[in-house]
């Protein structure tokens, strides 16, 4: 295994207020690095910090590097950074006013390929890959807000799959859904990690300890501990840490 | 409960009875005209009181091409204007231009029509008119010669009254837009361009759509200022830079002054005509509003 994605001394502010001190992680490739902590702690900033787009919301500033293949992702084109590294948000967020199809390819529009023939074949691989085709290919023509929570979700991740990213950012994806749904979810990043880096926040800690490979603690900006998810779980070696996951404070 | 049902119950009806004596009273004063000339009122070109033929063409076709040609440029301008102010400055610095945007409807009418007969028209006389016809005069629509007062000038008038209000639509239209949807795209790669047109701009579609048919009511039924700049002739005429009429215009210009019951009853009919335009454009905005709702 070798580092997909290296984050060297970051710090991260919104206005005045201080949000990520001195953060140091690196994440493997082809596994799951879950960003755990409570509210406010700062993994929302964090994960945003490696597709820049914390850069969209207004005051965000940051020091420090990103390395995507040991090169700085600050000193590259944003769009070009955001094409090789994914992202899934809190909430589904599919686009109204295109189709499930349209909504599956719309990354790939945007990099300008017309071709029908083509962009429907990659719909219908990436659609496969999250495991939604049984449930849509029907549904192909309506509006991508018509499904369910749970699909519209993996459509979303069949829309950052089709870009073809290395790395896919997942920023609490099963938040906003039921439980049946967030188990299928579950099951899908799994499937995922073989051809993706994936790093996924939740503030569910069940979640982390059954999907990742490795986990990060975050409290109040700062990296508490880092290790592989079971010794994290099991024998967490900062007494913050064994607080947190005992359900003590969060 | 009972008692302010009843009560409020009188408000509603009043208003739609309201609404519906207007109507029948613009319909009955109207006959006289209705039953003369019947259906050739409305196709009819000539409109002279002297001889007592009135056709109304003239003015529906003024009051349709101006308002057409002023929606042709403040459409383009306002959502220009509206996605500048919404996607690219500071909200501070929009704050204020939004500010100075929104006076200009705050302008009395007659304001805007003194503007137009000192500046305006002597502006299209010597500088817009010449170039039209030296550079498109091939066109027909754009042929000399050139007075001032004219469709054209009415037109743009018209322009500068709407430019506000579709602004300010189509901006609070994009602010409802929701930031994770703009966020979606800018994470699949977009650029800021492309996350306006592709995002942006098609969820506050209904919005636009809104302030545009908004911006066009408006528009049909303006009277004071385009009165003063468009030349009050009672004619079609080919070229836009030929002085016109509007169906609200003539009713304004020539009611106090309309001598026979013939002449007044077609000035009535006139003002049915103008009320069915803009009930036909409301009914219009409604049935597509429904359609984007039901898409999006």
């Amino acid at each position: 295994m070798s580092t997909k994605i290296r984050i060297k001394s970051l710090n991260g502010w919104f206005g005045e207020k201080q949000v990520l001190k001195d953060i140091n992680l690196d994440i493997e490739e082809n596994s799951i690095t879950a960003i755990i902590g409570p509210s406010g702690c700062g993994k929302t900033t964090l994960i945003r910090c490696i597709n820049r787009m914390h850069e969209v919301t207004p005051g965000a500033r940051v020091e420090g590097s990103v390395l995507l293949d040991e090169q700085d992702i600050y000193k590259e084109d944003p769009v070009k950074v955001r094409e090789r590294i994914g992202m899934v948000f809190q909430r589904p967020n599919p686009f109204p006013t295109m189709s499930v199809l349209e909504n599956a390819v719309a990354g790939l529009k945007l990099k300008g390929i017309r071709n029908r023939k083509l962009l429907a074949e990659k719909a219908e691989e990436v659609i496969k890959a999250v495991g939604l085709w049984d449930e849509v290919k029907n549904e192909l023509n309506k509006p991508g807000t018509s499904l369910s929570g749970g699909q519209q979700q993996r459509l979303c991740i069949a829309r950052a799959l089709a870009v073809e990213p290395e790395v896919l950012l997942m920023d609490e994806p099963a938040s906003a859904l039921d439980p049946v749904s967030t188990m299928r979810l579950e099951d899908l990043i799994y499937e995922l990690k073989k051809e993706y880096t994936i790093v996924i926040v939740t503030h569910n800690m069940q979640q982390a300890a059954r999907v990742s490979d490795y986990t990060a603690f975050l409290y109040m900006g700062e990296l508490i501990e880092y290790s592989n998810t079971k010794e994290l779980f099991e024998r967490p070696k900062n007494d913050l840490t064994e607080r947190y996951i005992s359900g003590r404070f969060g | 409960m009972e008692k302010f049902r009843i009560f409020t119950a009188v408000f509603a009806l009043s208003l739609t009875a309201l609404a519906m004596l207007l109507l029948t009273q613009l319909i009955i004063s109207s006959l006289p005209v209705m039953e003369t000339f019947g259906f050739r009122f409305v196709i009819e070109s000539v409109w002279d009181p002297v001889k007592e033929v009135f056709g109304a063409l003239p003015f529906i076709y003024g009051t349709l091409v101006t308002s057409f040609i002023a929606l042709l440029i403040a459409v383009p301008l306002s959502i220009g204007a509206a996605v500048f102010l919404t996607q690219y400055i500071s909200p501070k610095l929009s704050y204020v231009l939004s500010f100075l945007i929104e006076i200009i409807a705050a302008i009395p009418s007659v304001v805007i029509g003194l503007w137009g007969i000192f500046v305006l028209i002597p502006f299209i006389r010597e500088e817009v008119g010449p170039f039209l016809i030296e550079y498109l005069g091939f066109i027909p629509v754009f042929q000399g010669p050139v007075y001032g007062p004219s469709i054209l000038t009415g037109a743009l008038i018209l322009t500068i009254m709407i430019v506000p209000i579709i602004t300010s639509m189509t901006k609070d239209a994009i602010n409802t837009v929701p930031i994770l949807q703009r966020e979606g795209m800018i994470a699949l790669g977009a650029t800021r361009w492309e996350v306006i047109t592709k995002v942006t701009l098609p969820y506050a579609r209904p919005g636009i759509i809104g302030g545009v048919m908004l911006g066009l009511g408006r528009a049909i039924g303006e009277t004071m200022a385009i009165t003063m700049v468009i030349g009050n002739a009672p004619e079609i005429p080919a070229s836009l830079l030929a002085p016109g009429d509007t169906l609200a215009s003539v009713i304004a210009n020539q009611f106090s002054e309309a001598t026979s019951a013939l002449h007044e009853s077609a000035l009535i009919e006139l003002g049915l005509i103008l009320f069915i335009i803009t009930i036909v454009i409301n009914i219009c905005a409604r049935l597509i509003l429904r359609r984007e709702v039901a898409r999006g």
